[in-house]
């Protein structure tokens, strides 16, 4: 067996006694225990002390930003979507504290990869700040009275969260199998290392013993998941259908009356037929050769409040497609009008058709009140109000939205003689 | 009775739906997302039309996942608004160092803040100008109309492949949203690219560029060569330097890899009038009315010009040399304080510099032909 070094020859960046080096030590060992190729392993590592052993390892790098380092390996592992390639990652507990969503992201979704938390129980880069997972009493430059909570236990949240494989370590000595079984697991696996930082932990902390940390933390050390083998496999349809399609074309079958373009609004109610009957309009309208625009505006609440639609019918190209003034305001509802009242009071000419219901907006357009929802019901008063606008004014023939009409599947539902009697 | 001059059947759609299609012809095949009024609906199509469509947790991951996929020689795009695009920027700017294509549509919509998600705009082009950290810029296409929906997506897709970059895509909308109908019997075709990758026997130097200035590529899956990416200051091998000489050379080629190609993704309408002294400048949404501002005032027999921005980063000279031509200049934005006029003109402004500007409303060709007109050339 051809047994490959994982490591160049230079010497690990870490200050002396770091924990960051028996990471990068034991990480080579599993992975020559495993008899990996360097050029099958990517290891993605985080911003941090840890992070810069990049430089160091054979395999493929990638470095990112403070705490995104499981986020990015999650897509390293979604893109290369081969489960003979180990993604591992490297995080710190400050990556593992900005990021933690995307730890228990990446466990949700059981991507390929290993993530290795170099926990060492606050922020090494930046001076020795205490970050989520600091335990209970322990000091940091920064916080010389000691923390007064608990840290994260973060093998159980990722447990929980979903992973195949979850283990805490003390970071001395040779656990490099434990990283073998975490490198051999199907799915998200992790492994917390704890360790201490030689140049912040001990300082603060003097004659303090890392065993001594665990023990008082209550952090245990062990296996909390093993063998649920829960992978991603990344979807890939070989052959989607383009969106391009004859279906969307609509045949000129008739002609029209216009010689200038009209915008027609429409202000009614969510759940009465506002959007549809809009749309059929300007398809009719495209029917007769006409260009056509249509545009809603509702609540984000789609389903209650107000629901209006702006169509334009043009014999010319339509380039502006606003209509602040409309030419022909159709308003079939309490809620339209509400809405609409500002459009009516801007019109100088026009027509504003309004159900017999309401109450007449201020407006300078000529008003002409139906009573459509009493004819046809609230569900239906925007379509019948379409054909009632055909009907007498006649931009185009209405024989074109009866086509429209007979041609979706609520004709099955409404008989087309409810919209045509006037 | 007027009788119907073209019989062309024209479809009745949304401009999602062709910078969807265009997107994926032009070789993108990712999607990550993450829902947001108004981008909602390149979301939906993408779930129909893209290979791949991943919905993200959030638009950090969004951002980060599709940096993923691009180290493994995918092709990512996706589709935000403000807000989202606010918590993509770090991310941006990984992806940018790192050089790994990509496309960010940005959808408008009206902020500060959440703002109102149903209600258009074009307010952003000043954020992703500050995008990157440094002084970079991060090359930006605007569209301004559903030919662009096609030809301008497939040229993001295309630029982010070829210069190895994040690109944005501004729209708004009123783009992506509004129905409109469309003769697309004669679409451009579109051809996918791919990334030139390194054939070399020797070393592969992930960072090291030639001549065109853009490093071939080599996806994290390669089985010969070591790959190196890395966001951190780096050398040609992808190893974190300081401010070593060769690190920041590096970093500046950055700019300098935009700005040598930046001619060959330039790209505007110019509709000049001979002896028109007064020149409509406009982009995004604003363009349409910019155009319709144009045929009103030519009907009166009065002249003009007018420039229409789909290139906003690098901002190509031509749009200054193009501007030094006219007396008097009208840019049209829908906006509250005129970013491409400040980007251009600078916040002193030039003489005969003015602008129409508006939040919260289109803003309409009479407002601009008013203005054009304002002071009688
Ligand atoms: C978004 C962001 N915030 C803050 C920082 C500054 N920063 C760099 S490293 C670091 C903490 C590193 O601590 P840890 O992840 O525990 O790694 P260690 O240095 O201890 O190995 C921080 C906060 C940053 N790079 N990015
Ligand atoms: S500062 Fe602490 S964490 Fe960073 S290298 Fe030194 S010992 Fe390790």
């Amino acid at each position: 067996m051809n047994i490959k070094p994982f490591l160049t020859e230079a010497e690990l960046p870490f200050c002396k006694g770091c924990g960051h080096s028996s990471v990068a030590q034991n990480t080579e060992k599993a992975l020559q225990k495993m008899n990996l190729d360097p050029l099958d392993v990517i290891l993605v590592t985080d911003i941090g002390c840890h992070g810069i052993i990049d430089k160091n390892f054979l395999s493929h790098t990638v470095h990112g930003l403070h705490g995104r380092a499981v986020a990015l390996a999650g897509g390293v592992a979604a893109g290369v979507n081969n489960s003979d390639k180990k993604i591992i990652t490297f995080i710190g507990d400050g990556g593992a504290t900005i990021g933690m969503q995307h730890l228990i992201g990446a466990a949700h979704m059981g991507f390929n990869i290993t993530v290795v938390i170099h926990n060492n129980m606050l922020y090494g880069m930046t001076g020795g700040q205490p970050s989520e997972f600091t335990p209970c009493g322990f000091k940091t430059p920064t916080l010389p009275e000691g923390s007064a909570k608990a840290g994260y236990d973060i093998c159980e949240i990722i447990a929980s969260a979903g992973a195949s494989y979850v283990q805490r370590v003390a970071g001395v000595g040779d656990y490099s199998d434990s990283l073998v079984n975490a490198f051999s697991a199907k799915g998200f696996s992790l492994v917390e290392v704890m360790e201490i930082c030689p140049s912040y932990g001990v300082k603060s902390n003097p004659g303090m013993k890392l065993s001594k940390v665990i023990e008082d933390s209550g952090l245990a050390v062990k296996v909390f998941v093993d063998g649920r083998d829960k992978e991603y496999v990344t979807p890939i349809d070989s052959s989607p259908k383009s969106l391009i399609s004859d279906k969307f074309n609509v045949d000129v079958k008739y002609s029209h009356n216009l010689s200038k373009p009209v915008s027609i609004m429409m202000s009614g109610s969510a759940g009465e037929g506002v959007q549809s009957a809009a749309e059929f309009l300007a398809k009719a309208a495209m029917t007769a050769g006409l260009h056509a625009t249509k545009k809603g505006s509702y609540p984000v609440t789609v389903g209650v409040g107000f629901s209006a639609s702006e169509v334009i019918i043009s014999p010319e190209p339509i380039l502006y497609t606003g209509s602040p003034v409309p030419d022909v305001l159709i308003i079939t509802s309490v809620d339209g009008l509400n809405y609409a009242k500002a459009a009516a009071a801007r019109m100088k000419g026009g027509l504003l058709l309004v159900d017999e219901s309401l109450d007449v907006p201020q407006t300078g357009a000529k008003v002409v009140k139906f009573p459509f929802r009493e004819r046809v019901g609230a569900r239906n008063s925007a379509f019948y109000s379409i054909f009632w606008y055909l009907n007498n004014n006649n931009p185009f023939p209405i024989e074109a939205l009866k086509d429209i009409f007979m041609n979706n599947k609520i004709s099955e539902k409404v008989k087309i003689e409810t919209m045509l009697q006037f | 009775m007027q009788t119907t001059k073209s019989v062309k059947p024209k479809a009745f759609i949304d401009g999602s739906r062709l910078i969807t299609e265009a997107c994926v012809l032009a070789g993108a095949d990712v999607f990550v997302g993450y829902p947001i009024t108004p981008a909602n609906s390149l979301y939906l199509y993408a779930t129909k039309r893209f290979p791949t469509m991943l919905a993200a947790p959030d638009e950090i991951t969004t951002l980060q996942w599709m940096t993923g996929f691009a180290t493994a020689g995918r092709v990512p795009v996706t589709a935000t608004s403000f807000p989202g695009y606010a918590l993509m920027v770090e991310s941006i700017n990984m992806a940018f160092m790192q050089e790994l294509p990509m496309v960010i549509i940005l959808v408008q919509r009206l902020g500060p803040a959440t703002g109102t998600a149903t209600c258009g705009a074009q307010g952003d082009l000043s954020v992703v100008n500050g995008t990157l950290s440094g002084g970079f810029t991060l090359p930006t296409f605007c569209i301004s109309n559903l030919d662009d929906c096609w030809s301008l997506s497939a040229k993001a897709v295309e630029t982010a492949v070829k210069l190895r970059t994040p690109v944005v895509l501004l729209t708004s909308k009123e783009m992506v949203m509004t129905l409109l109908s469309y003769d697309w019997s004669n679409l451009p075709e579109i051809k996918p690219t791919k990334m030139t990758e390194f054939k070399g026997e020797g070393q592969y130097f992930p960072y090291k560029a030639g001549d065109n200035l853009i490093p071939d590529f080599l996806p994290v899956t390669q089985t010969k060569h070591q790959v190196r990416v890395t966001a951190s200051t780096h050398d040609t091998k992808g190893i974190l330097q300081n401010v070593l000489p060769e690190a920041i050379e590096n970093t500046k080629r950055l700019q300098k890899k935009q700005d040598k190609h930046l001619s060959e993704f330039t790209f505007f309408d110019l509709d000049e009038q001979a002896g028109a002294e007064a020149l409509i400048l406009s982009y995004d949404i604003t363009a349409q009315a910019a155009r319709e501002a144009a045929v009103k005032i030519r009907e009166t027999g009065k002249k003009v010009s007018v420039l229409i921005a789909k290139t906003l980063l690098p901002i190509p000279m031509e749009y200054i040399e193009i501007a030094n031509r006219y007396k008097r200049v009208v840019v049209a934005e829908e906006n509250l304080t005129g970013q491409l006029r400040q980007m251009l003109f600078g916040v002193a402004g030039r003489k005969g510099v003015t602008g129409v500007n508006a939040i919260a409303k289109m803003i309409s060709p009479n407002e601009i032909v008013e203005e054009v007109l304002r002071n009688e050339y």
